[in-house]
């Protein structure tokens, strides 16, 4: 770790002047990722402007609250924990809520916030040793999982340049339900769909998202969708509690009649961003409910998917996780 | 069995001693310890495998703020056979103390800075940059296959070592063998992972050294420290209070432990050097890897009449460390012809290391799986495979066992278990959607003891009472011992356990072996009971001799000792009590011993041993493994305490369960980097992954293993129980996985789990 400025944002334009006055600033909220990789060696900033203290003067960055189209806000500072248990959330977003409670562990989630846990960086073994080569790290060194140790890395919008894997639950199922990221920046505030949010790393694997510089993200909302009380997030991994997805599957259906009206399909564990997969959508829509469907919708998902020496199992893992979660999704009362 | 209605303390589940310590914090781990002046001190590591350091660029480091040094192999003290004088392998490492510029493995201590803080520290060893002349290293076992050979022999011949063994004739048996298995079985490199990292405060004052050091051998520590920096053993103390788990990384003293000496003097200040987890990856040894190859030749009705066991397990360069997975193969079943070879193949890593139930963890994972794979190929019932080639003897010395009580565990635990609704065909038996899968193994561990010695001394208390303050320079890893001491000194001293306190972990205490081996309590326990006995006989020989006592005249061996007095056997009115006895005597009474092993070694085999069945539900799709149910019996001698021997049995079979699903250290090929150096990444078993593990324990009566009649239980739960899990696997599914840990991809790459969605 190196020594760096420490300072308390009082409100939302100090946090951003804090931020904006040294491109090497970070924001801390839970800490639960920026603190490990400090320790590490792998994040370095000279300034941490902690924003835990702008919830006294703004409120609603820590709570969850309606929106007038019938979606909700989410604040960026609430708690994976309280979003997790939040009952408008249980009731009608389900698979948030389940991707929430399959991430981590029980006291991460009491730290995690909403708009922490959408700047996770990834858990790829080679961007956490400094030691090693990583272009995401450190840009023209060279990926080492290309040909290294790659089982749990990327098969989804991978480049010559990074495989590593997006490591979050809960945007997999923020991309299955359109979710907009909020942002404040010194030129004002923008709505970025979760779609757009991320990058994927092409030659540039040290740019994750569209933030700029001393950008907040201060709320996500979720678009009133009824039909989301049926959805569902199905994850797999290596042991039954915290340990992040070898594949996972955010899915909601819209079921009419046996047919499938609209449909929702993102992946997690597989893509260098949360995978949301309109290919695999497309491929449910007007379609029966049933095995025929499901798995014409993982192929649809996985077309494409470029394995490496180590992963290859990914892709009948993540066809088969999406296809659970479908039959799943479509057994819901 | 007394008079007044006191049960003993020995055998009965009490509490831990010290488990109040445990949970209010208030109990001192190492790097916990008060010193005054206190600095602290950071590792810096090579980022190579192998090669020569050219440039050691410190000057960044030693400008930064609160720094108090930086020693490098350009400055730090030249140590007597550069470092290598205390080299006593297996235990007595080779270690890497700045002596030279070589760099022999990837993440080798290269320098040492101190600073007045840990933050400061760290920051500044960051700032250390190395170049290097680096050499091709040799990285993968696979590809060094043909470099392996016999490890180098040190000190007197060690059965238990040798790295061959035969008996009778293995191609004869073969020949005459109507079905036969041969099949390759592999493990990973698994490091130890205690919750407490290594962790070392070094003192000098003057020339006198005290280190407070995360250990599992206090003696051994403080004599390798000594030897290697060259000071007299007298000179130098090893204080270790609590140790939070050592499971064998902490039985040998690495590198950092000199270097936070030698620190210490260069500053001269006390230093505290704390390893970070990641740091727990290579320079603290890890289980080797393993690569075992199992012939099984049996007669159609299951007798064995040949087993072959040839293993390969990886080393240093620098050192030879073997992982006996043969030496199982040697005695556990009685079959005529039996041949095992262990071999070493190095390479440029850090030296491996002993690792809970070293070679046995590993070794019964391969000849259980054999067993099992024989067991379908005569389809015959793998517990009745078991029965049929059961050993009555030692079949490799033909000794008689001091006791044994494995047809009673077999018997117990597949009776618990329902082994008998068991459909032997695989992937018959399902729960809901899922497969289910009944898997069982054998479980041994030799009965191990060394010489130990204890003070036991009763004073008056000061109020009106009498307490004894009991003594040994052994360990309490988190295994109980200060628990199960404190048992067998207050039976062994009439007095209820609450009068009694054990103390440990101080070189300056009546000298014990390493808390390894799972021997502890044999060799300890064996200490404190005559050291307690012989009090307690002082104390009646002062009352028999004394005409101010009731009991004056009496024969001695008419005088019990219960609850603190001392009465005749005959007449339990006639007596006193301890405290007016001592009143008169004016002073404490003390006893000493030492106690060791005898000629039972050469009388007896001495081993204990166990049945584990496990309970596998696969997910036939998505390759998931559950395992909701353990049943395990195991007869090892008395034990000591039920509570902590069932929490130890059930923790061995629970680090069974992890070595079998998800335990795997991952070395980069290339560079030899460990890349998941971290609790995150690599995967222990966390609550969630254990379902019902219940254990059987079988009381034995053995007269002959030591005097408290105890043998081991630190080991013997993680033995077998990796290959039930792959067994019980085996038979949700039919995938027969043979290189652990069996993850959910080698189940879905197999032809028979599943069908492609």
């Amino acid at each position: 770790m190196h020594p760096f400025e420490y300072s308390a944002a009082p409100d939302i334009p100090s946090a951003l002047r804090a931020a904006g006055a040294d491109p090497h600033a970070r924001f801390v909220a839970g800490g639960t990722t920026l603190i490990d990789l400090m320790k590490l060696d792998v994040e370095t900033p000279s300034r941490v402007v902690d924003i835990n203290t702008l919830a006294a003067r703004h409120p609603e960055l820590g709570r969850v609250v309606p929106l007038p189209d019938g979606g909700l806000r989410l604040g960026a500072l609430v708690r994976n924990s309280d979003l997790a248990w939040d009952a408008a959330v249980r009731e009608r977003y389900p698979v948030l809520s389940q991707a929430l409670l399959a991430g981590a562990s029980g006291q991460l989630r009491n730290m995690a916030t909403t708009g922490g846990n959408l700047l996770q960086r990834t858990r790829c073994w080679y961007f956490r040793d400094p030691a090693t080569p990583c272009n995401k790290r450190e840009p023209g060194t060279g990926c080492s999982a290309l040909h290294g140790h790659n089982r749990i890395h990327a098969v989804l919008g991978t480049s010559a340049h990074c495989i590593a894997t997006h490591p979050s639950d809960m945007a997999v199922a923020l991309a299955a339900l359109d979710a907009v990221v909020r942002i404040q920046g010194a030129r004002g505030e923008r709505g970025v769909p979760l779609g757009e949010f991320y990058l994927q790393p092409g030659a540039h694997p040290e740019r994750e998202t569209v933030l700029s510089s001393g950008e907040l993200i201060t709320a996500v909302d979720l678009p009133a969708l009824p039909w989301a009380r049926r959805s569902t997030y199905l994850k797999v991994r290596d042991r039954a509690s915290y340990a992040f997805a070898l594949a996972s599957a955010a899915v909601a259906l819209d079921l009419g009649g046996g047919l499938i009206r609209d449909a929702r399909v993102a992946l997690g564990g597989v893509g260098t961003v949360p995978w949301r997969s309109r290919e695999a959508e497309r491929a449910l829509e007007g379609k029966r409910a049933g095995a025929e469907a499901f798995r014409a919708a993982a192929d649809a998902a996985l077309r494409g998917a470029v394995p490496h020496h180590e992963n290859g199992f990914k892709l009948p893992l993540a066809r088969r996780t999406l296809v659970r979660a479908l039959a799943t999704a479509a057994a819901m009362a | 069995m007394t008079t007044t209605g006191n049960a003993p303390a020995v055998g009965a589940g009490m509490d831990r001693v010290d488990g109040r310590l445990k949970v209010t914090g208030a109990a001192r781990f190492s790097a916990e310890m008060p010193a005054e002046g206190l600095v602290h001190a950071v590792l810096v590591q090579s980022t190579v495998p192998a090669g020569r350091i050219t440039r050691l660029d410190t000057a960044a480091a030693r400008k930064a703020p609160g720094v108090l040094a930086v020693m490098t192999h350009l400055d730090a003290p030249k140590l007597p056979q550069k470092g290598r004088a205390a080299v006593n392998p297996p235990a007595g490492r080779v270690m890497t103390l700045l002596q030279d510029a070589t760099v022999r493995y990837n993440g080798q201590p290269i320098a040492v800075v101190v600073a007045d803080t840990f933050e400061h520290a760290r920051d500044a060893a960051a700032l250390v940059r190395a170049r290097y002349d680096t050499r091709a290293a040799t990285l993968d076992p696979r590809a060094a296959m043909g470099h392996a050979r016999p490890p180098k022999q040190h000190g007197p011949p060690d059965p238990r070592r040798a790295p061959d063994s035969t008996r009778g004739d293995v191609p004869a048996g073969l020949a005459q063998a109507e079905v036969t298995v041969e099949e390759t079985y592999t493990t990973p490199i698994e490091n130890h992972n205690p919750m407490e990292p290594h962790a070392t405060i070094a003192r000098w004052d003057g020339d006198e050294l005290t280190l407070y050091d995360a250990t599992q051998y206090v003696m051994g520590d403080r004599d390798t420290v000594a030897k290697t920096l060259g000071i007299p053993s007298g000179k130098a103390r090893v204080v270790s209070l609590f140790v939070g788990g050592g499971f064998g990384c902490k039985g040998s003293v690495w590198s950092h432990v000199p270097l936070a000496a030698m620190a210490a003097r260069r500053v001269g200040r006390p230093v505290k050097l704390v390893l970070s987890r990641r740091q727990m990856f290579g320079p603290v040894g890890a289980r080797p890897l393993t690569i075992q190859r199992l012939t099984l030749g049996a007669t159609r009705d299951g007798a064995l009449t040949a087993v072959r066991h040839h293993s390969v397990s990886h080393t240093s360069t620098f050192e030879d460390f073997l992982e006996p997975t043969a030496n199982v193969t040697r005695m556990l079943y009685a079959c005529p012809n039996v041949e095992t070879r262990m071999r070493v193949v190095p390479l440029d890593v850090g030296t491996p290391t002993f690792q809970r139930a070293p070679g046995e963890a590993t070794g019964t994972f391969a000849l259980e799986s054999a067993m099992d794979e024989l067991a379908v190929k005569l389809g015959m019932d793998p517990l009745e495979l078991r029965l049929r080639n059961y050993a009555e003897e030692e079949p490799q010395g033909h000794l008689p066992w001091s006791s044994k009580s494995l047809r009673q565990c077999y018997g117990a635990a597949a009776e618990r278990f329902g082994w008998k609704r068991r459909d032997p065909k695989p992937g018959s038996m399902r729960a809901g959607d899922e497969l289910v899968g009944w898997g069982m193994a054998t479980a041994t561990y030799p009965t191990n003891r060394r010489p130990a010695e204890a003070l036991a001394r009763l004073a008056p208390d000061g109020r009106g009472g009498v307490t004894a303050l009991v003594r040994s320079a052994t360990q309490d890893i988190g295994t109980g011992t200060y628990t199960i001491m404190t048992q067998i000194a207050a039976d062994a001293l009439g007095l209820p356990p609450g009068r009694v306190r054990f103390e440990l972990g101080d070189s300056r205490f009546p000298p014990s072996p390493v808390s390894g081996g799972s021997m502890t309590a044999a060799s300890t326990g064996s200490a404190v009971f005559e050291a307690a006995r012989a009090a307690r006989n002082e104390l009646v020989r002062l009352a028999t001799a004394d005409p101010r006592s009731p009991l004056s005249g009496a024969r001695p061996e008419d005088v019990r000792a219960e609850n603190g007095r001392l009465f005749l056997a005959s007449d339990d009115s006639k007596g006193e009590r301890y405290e007016a006895l001592l009143a008169r005597h004016g002073g404490p009474v003390e006893g000493r011993a030492s106690s060791e092993p005898g000629e039972e070694k050469e009388q007896f085999a001495m081993h204990a041993f166990g049945a584990v069945f496990v309970e596998a539900r696969v997910d036939p799709d998505l390759g998931r493994v559950r395992i909701p149910r353990i049943v395990a019996a195991y007869s090892a001698g008395k034990f000591l305490n039920a509570k902590t021997a069932r929490s130890q049995l059930m923790g061995g079979v629970v680090w069974g369960l992890g070595m079998a699903l998800f335990e795997e250290t991952l070395l980069d090929p290339r560079s030899g980097r460990v890349v998941n150096a971290d609790l995150a990444e690599y995967h222990v078993p966390v609550n969630a992954d254990v379902g019902e593990v219940d254990i059987i324990l079988l009381d034995e009566e053995d007269p002959h293993v030591n005097p408290i009649g105890a043998k081991g239980i630190g080991e013997i739960g993680i033995t077998g129980a990796s290959a039930a899990v792959a067994n019980a696997v085996w038979h949700a599914t039919g995938v027969r996985v043979r290189d652990l840990p069996i993850t959910l991809d080698k189940l879905l790459a197999a032809p028979a789990g599943g069908a492609e969605a």
